[in-house]
């Protein structure tokens, strides 16, 4: 097992340094001069031009700005906000919670039915409850999501007023910021109502966010089920007499549940980049909206670091997925 | 499961978290996060907003509502006769915010002076570059290094600028937001505890409104500053609800979450103004939009020719399809909130025939030429490329072929520079410090050719007027100077001026004394809700 | 020469004859899908409309019809049968502008799985043909891409490259296509160690010839099934791009854009922001369905069970 972890860790370095040249790669190719932009109209003059470049380290050949920014990032700082000069992870450590919680809530949503869901689908393959599972997963599969948390903005915003438009709790509760995660301070600031309302702003945002990963843990997990309903095994069970729900309870789901637990973890990037989307439509203060709006204000070090600090969790997620898989089919270490 | 908040669940839960017996919150709906609380290492208006406006003071302020500028933390000022010394003497008795995190132990004084401007001035004071490029843009930007020569404490209670050359906008600098006075105890007690970077993230100031919370990209939190030298606000609790989305704040507005919010949508403004429960005040921005010709290309040296030009631009339907309404002809190159407007200066006609002779008598014939159309929206002008367009149209009516370009922000802001440009460009001016040597010598002047001076003219006439404008102290007779200026520049026709944009600021009706200002910031002192 | 021929012909692909009954193979278990040909069906009626867009659209998109801002659509009150899904902030007819819209996804969809499936497919079959280091390069460029989220690094590349229809779709292809280096990998490696390449390659056929003409068309069954997927996930990146302002500039009537503009009057004219939504929706579910059939039909593993 160890040797198995050592060798993906392996792995892990050339990717995450090809990772780490590509984002200072892309945002050296930004258009537009972020010291030009910053003065706008009112302009500089060349010296102090010069000033801010020095003071920026833009005057430096890029191979050194390279090296720089790698013997930061060792050291763990991920480069200062151009627009806020604050650091760009703290920053994002204080964002990262909002867009956690919120992924945290999809990814639960989405297992929770699709899991079932597609086991169902499988069990009663071709009836009418397959047919309409998986036309709904294909469905959400196609969906704008976008457009989605629009639509249902209209509805339960704005139409009936169930729901708030935007943010992640009501201005009337206030407390300090413990966890991060809005669900559990508000539950521990004893404030009636808070977690009444913080739980209100997250359903809409969840639902859309669960969406496509919904979709696509229902298809898997019912292809995965008909798979191993279709094993020689499981057959001879069948035959033996036991019933079709011992079956899947028994045998089936569990061999089954491998291929969807990669499924899952897979999602991870799938939920990075619904959260761009959605943290947009509902003001969702999360490192999705973060990076979008840096992107229009040309943070260059917010979106160089964003990037690195987003592709790193990815990449953390997917060697998690990796070891699991490995622990629970040791088949495959080898 | 309703979560539509009424003004009475707000004011309750307000008092049962508050204690107090009759908690007045005041919700304003801001459009973005601050980028920090120390206003001089920034440049965005919401940042203002956020800090300077509600916490902070200067040594002189802008009288709410207008460009006027009137006694703040400094009582009184005194300029010496060849305008070289600025001596402040500052007000007594004035207290900084005791909060949580700081609690001070003694009164405003001169030192909290020298430490506000020397931090910006001194590369080697700690707290020059307290956060990690830190550059001071706005000190910078009104060539504050250059200028002063030296800050000078001359009693605990008076301040001594001594200026390299007389300028009188200087003064009006000192109003501005990065000149908001911070305290020299509180950052002394952060060197202290080794946590400089709070000054910008836990602010301390002397202003209306003390600082009390900040969640990134969700709520701000202030509350009334108990000891304010200009007494309490009638307000309890302010509250910036930041939403970033206009048709968000707008709902937000009309459901009555927020009390008072900026920057609705143009097309939404209709409504706002047929709803009942809502006020909506307007006022033109401290800005202009143009179009500057290349007065040292031929034939736009021209005047004739840039006359012509200007009449043939039809400006009402550039403000009907462009600024859908939001804004207003521009005559002058000041807008008519700055004191020295001329209003007696008339505006060309829109006569496209006369224009056509004019430019056959100027002995312009198959004209062809370049308008620059800036690629980002700005508030003097929503959107450069349809402008471009309709001058485009407007053009070829008189026989004047156009061809559009664009380039990227940063290289469109470089090249319009050139001497030598190719082209008529569209560009505009946002004001700073609400004087108008701030657009008539930035813009005009022949020191800014080749630089912001994007018409490359050089009026001698016009320029002296200008120059001697600033070394005058009274404002009077400096209006006289500029309201001149006004009329060369008319005559001389360098732009063509074509609009400065209308603020719209929606609110409650049950809100009072909010004065809009037209250097375009957001300040609540004052401001009370009716009951 | 011919001879060479004949021999990889019937170990691998076809003769006319045989080429023909597997078209009616596939045509069979495609069919037996019933949603896939719904989805077909749509799919090429959406194709109908785009190419027909002036014929059939009662409006120019662009045409902006002063006094009739926010028209809502023909069956609630206040419609005008003149613009029968309404009109939008500046009084253009919706309907004419999704018909117009359509031209727009599809076409993304076209530029950009021809983009990425030639590109992905090209530099695939080097990485499986030749393996050494330049299949290491190839798979570690291809982790890299991978390791960002796909729409995250089209925002970011398209801001680089500018706002822009041409740019986004340049993006989104570049995002897309480790897909198809992967598949085609994958599918090389395992085929060429069969008997018919390594018959080709004794009969002579050169590196060029092995790669495109004998191993590529058997490894087309996934490679085509992914294409379909990456043809709808395309519309939806462009759309979402669209929509985030950094794809297709306003006054392009491509769907995301529209949804983008639409986005300040979600409150108060219902038809601006749901109207271009179906079509997004429609147009990827017909997209998906036909997927589903495709796979179906040409995947011997699933055919089975």
């Amino acid at each position: 097992m160890l040797r198995f972890l050592i060798s993906r860790l392996a792995l892990l370095i050339p990717t995450f340094i090809g990772v780490s040249i590509i984002s200072f790669a892309f945002i050296r190719l930004l258009p537009g001069d972020p010291i030009l932009l910053l003065a706008g109209e009112r302009g500089l003059s060349p010296e102090r031009y010069q000033q801010l470049r020095e003071l920026y380290g833009f005057d430096q050949p890029l191979v050194v700005q390279y090296f720089d920014y790698l013997v930061n990032l060792l050291q763990g700082d991920f480069g200062t906000s151009i627009v806020t000069k604050r650091p760009v992870l703290e920053e994002f450590l204080t964002l990262f919670p909002a867009t956690l919680e919120l992924s945290f809530c999809a990814i639960i949503v989405a297992t929770v039915i699709g899991v079932p869901a597609g086991v169902l689908a499988a069990i009663r393959r071709g009836s009418w409850l397959d047919q309409s599972v998986m036309g709904t997963a294909l469905v959400g599969y196609s969906m704008p999501i976008f457009w989605w948390g629009l639509l249902l903005i209209i509805l339960f915003s704005g139409i009936l007023q169930w729901t708030p438009v935007s943010g992640r709790i009501s201005l009337i509760y206030f407390f300090p910021t413990t966890t991060g995660f809005m669900l559990i301070d508000s539950l521990l600031s004893g404030q009636s109502g808070a977690f009444k309302s913080a739980a209100s702003h997250l359903i809409l945002p969840t639902v859309v966010l669960a969406t496509i990963p919904l979709a696509v843990i229902a298809r898997q997990t019912r292809s995965a089920m008909l798979e191993v309903l279709g094993e020689d095994y499981v057959r001879t069970a069948r035959a033996k007499g036991l019933s079709p729900y011992r079956v899947v309870g028994l045998h089936a789901l569990r061999n089954a549940m491998i291929p969807v637990i990669t499924t899952i973890g897979l999602q991870v990037g799938v939920l990075m980049a619904g959260a761009i989307l959605t943290e947009t439509i509902f003001s969702w203060p999360g490192i999705g909206k973060w990076m979008v709006d840096s992107v229009f204000k040309r943070d260059y070090a917010v979106v160089q670091g964003g990037l690195l600090l987003i592709a790193a969790i990815i990449m953390l997620v997917n060697l998690i997925v990796d070891l699991l898989y490995g622990l629970i089919n040791p088949r495959i270490r080898h | 499961m309703k979560t539509k908040m009424t003004f009475a669940a707000a004011l309750l839960a307000a008092t049962m978290l508050g204690g107090a017996a009759s908690a007045k919150t005041l919700v304003y709906c801001s459009e973005g996060s601050p980028e920090g609380f120390d206003p001089a290492l920034y440049t965005a208006g919401t940042t203002f907003d956020a800090s300077s406006k509600s916490i902070y003071n200067r040594l002189v302020q802008f009288e709410p509502g207008t460009t006027k500028t009137v006694p703040g933390l400094a009582e009184s000022w005194e300029v010496s006769d060849d305008g070289l010394e600025i001596t402040f003497k500052l007000r007594s008795g004035v207290k900084f915010h005791t909060t949580d995190f700081f609690t001070p132990t003694r009164d405003f004084n001169a030192d909290d002076v020298l430490f506000t401007f020397e931090r910006q001035l001194k590369a080697d004071n700690p707290f020059h570059a307290y956060v990690e490029g830190a550059s001071w843009e706005y000190f910078n930007a009104m060539s504050m290094p250059d200028l002063v020569k030296s800050i000078e404490k001359v009693d605990d209670m008076t301040v001594k600028f001594v200026l390299n050359r007389p300028e009188a906008p200087f003064i009006a600098n000192m109003a501005m937001d990065f000149a908001s006075v911070v305290s020299k105890e509180y950052a002394d007690k952060l060197t202290e505890s080794g946590s400089i970077s709070d000054l910008n993230q836990k602010p301390v100031g002397t202003g209306p409104f003390q600082f009390v919370a900040y969640q990134p990209d969700a709520v701000i939190r202030y509350k009334a500053n108990p000891d304010y030298w200009a007494g309490k606000q009638p307000i309890d609790d302010l509250v910036f609800a930041i939403s970033t989305d206009a048709s968000v704040r707008q709902q937000k507005l009309t459901a009555g979450e927020c009390h008072i919010t900026p920057y609705p949508n143009p097309a939404d403004i209709e409504s706002l103004k047929a709803n009942e429960a809502l006020n909506v005040m307007e006022q033109e921005g401290l800005n202009v939009g143009y179009l500057a010709y290349n007065t040292q290309q031929a034939p736009f040296d021209k005047a004739e020719v840039r006359k012509a030009l200007n009449m043939a631009i039809n400006k009402e339907a550039i403000l009907d399809a462009v600024f859908q309404g939001a804004g207003q002809a521009a005559k002058n190159p000041i807008p008519p909130t700055m004191w020295s407007y001329n209003d007696a200066v008339e505006d060309d006609k829109y006569d496209p025939e006369a224009a056509k002779k004019m430019l056959e008598d100027a002995g312009v014939k198959d004209l062809s030429m370049k308008v620059w159309a800036m690629p980002v929206q700005r508030p003097y002008n929503p959107n450069a490329r349809r402008m471009a367009e309709l001058i485009q149209e407007d053009f070829s009516k008189i026989g004047v072929t156009v061809e559009v370009v664009s380039y990227e922000w940063g290289e469109y802001l470089e090249r319009s520079k050139a001497t030598d440009r190719d082209g008529a460009v569209l560009l505009g001016w946002t004001g700073d410090n609400g004087d108008p040597d701030n657009f008539l010598a930035v813009l005009l002047g022949c020191d800014a050719v080749g630089g912001s001076n994007r018409a490359q003219w050089c009026n001698e006439e016009f320029n002296d007027l200008v120059q001697k404008a600033k070394t005058l102290s009274s404002q009077d007779e400096r209006a006289k100077l500029y309201e001149e200026a006004q009329v060369v520049f008319k005559r001389e026709a360098p732009w063509a001026t074509i609009a400065h944009s209308v603020v719209f600021m929606p609110m409650r009706k049950e809100v009072t004394g909010y004065k809009m200002d037209p250097l375009g910031g957001h300040a609540f002192e004052g401001v009370d809700i009716a009951e | 020469m011919a001879g060479t021929n004949a021999q990889i012909g019937t170990a691998s692909a076809a003769t006319k004859g045989q080429r023909r009954a597997m078209l009616a193979e596939f045509w069979y278990y495609f069919s037996q899908n019933r949603g896939a040909v719904i989805g077909l069906y749509v799919f090429v009626a959406i194709v109908i409309i785009a190419v027909l867009a002036p014929l059939i659209a009662p409006h120019s998109p662009s045409l902006q019809n002063r006094g009739s801002f926010l028209v809502p659509p023909v069956w609630e009150t206040g419609g005008d049968w003149r613009f029968l899904l309404g009109t939008d902030a500046v009084g253009r007819d919706i309907l004419s502008r999704l018909i117009y819209g359509a031209r727009f996804s599809l076409f993304i969809g076209a530029v950009v799985v021809t983009l990425s499936v030639s590109i992905g497919v090209i530099i695939g079959l080097i990485a499986g043909y030749f393996r050494g280091w330049v299949d290491t390069v190839i798979t570690r460029v291809m982790d890299i891409i991978l390791a960002f989220p796909s729409l995250l690094l089209a925002l970011v590349l398209v801001a680089i490259l500018g706002p822009g229809l041409l740019n986004a779709m340049i993006a989104i292809a570049l995002v897309l296509q480790p897909h198809f280096v992967r598949l085609t990998r994958a599918a090389v490696m395992s085929e060429k160690t069969r008997d018919y390449v390594t018959a080709a390659r004794v009969a002579g056929a050169g590196n060029i010839r092995l790669m495109f003409r004998t191993i590529l068309p058997n490894c087309l069954a996934p490679l085509i099934v992914q294409a379909t997927l990456s043809f709808s996930s395309a519309i939806l990146d462009a759309a979402a791009l669209g929509f985030l302002g950094m794809g297709a500039q306003p006054p392009t009537p491509e769907w995301g854009t529209m949804l983008a503009e639409a986005r300040e009057f979600i409150l108060r004219a219902w038809w601006v922001v749901t109207f271009p939504g179906i079509a997004i929706l429609v147009t990827v579910l017909a997209i998906n369905l036909m997927g589903d059939g495709l796979r179906d039909a040409l995947d011997p593993k699933l055919k089975r069970s």
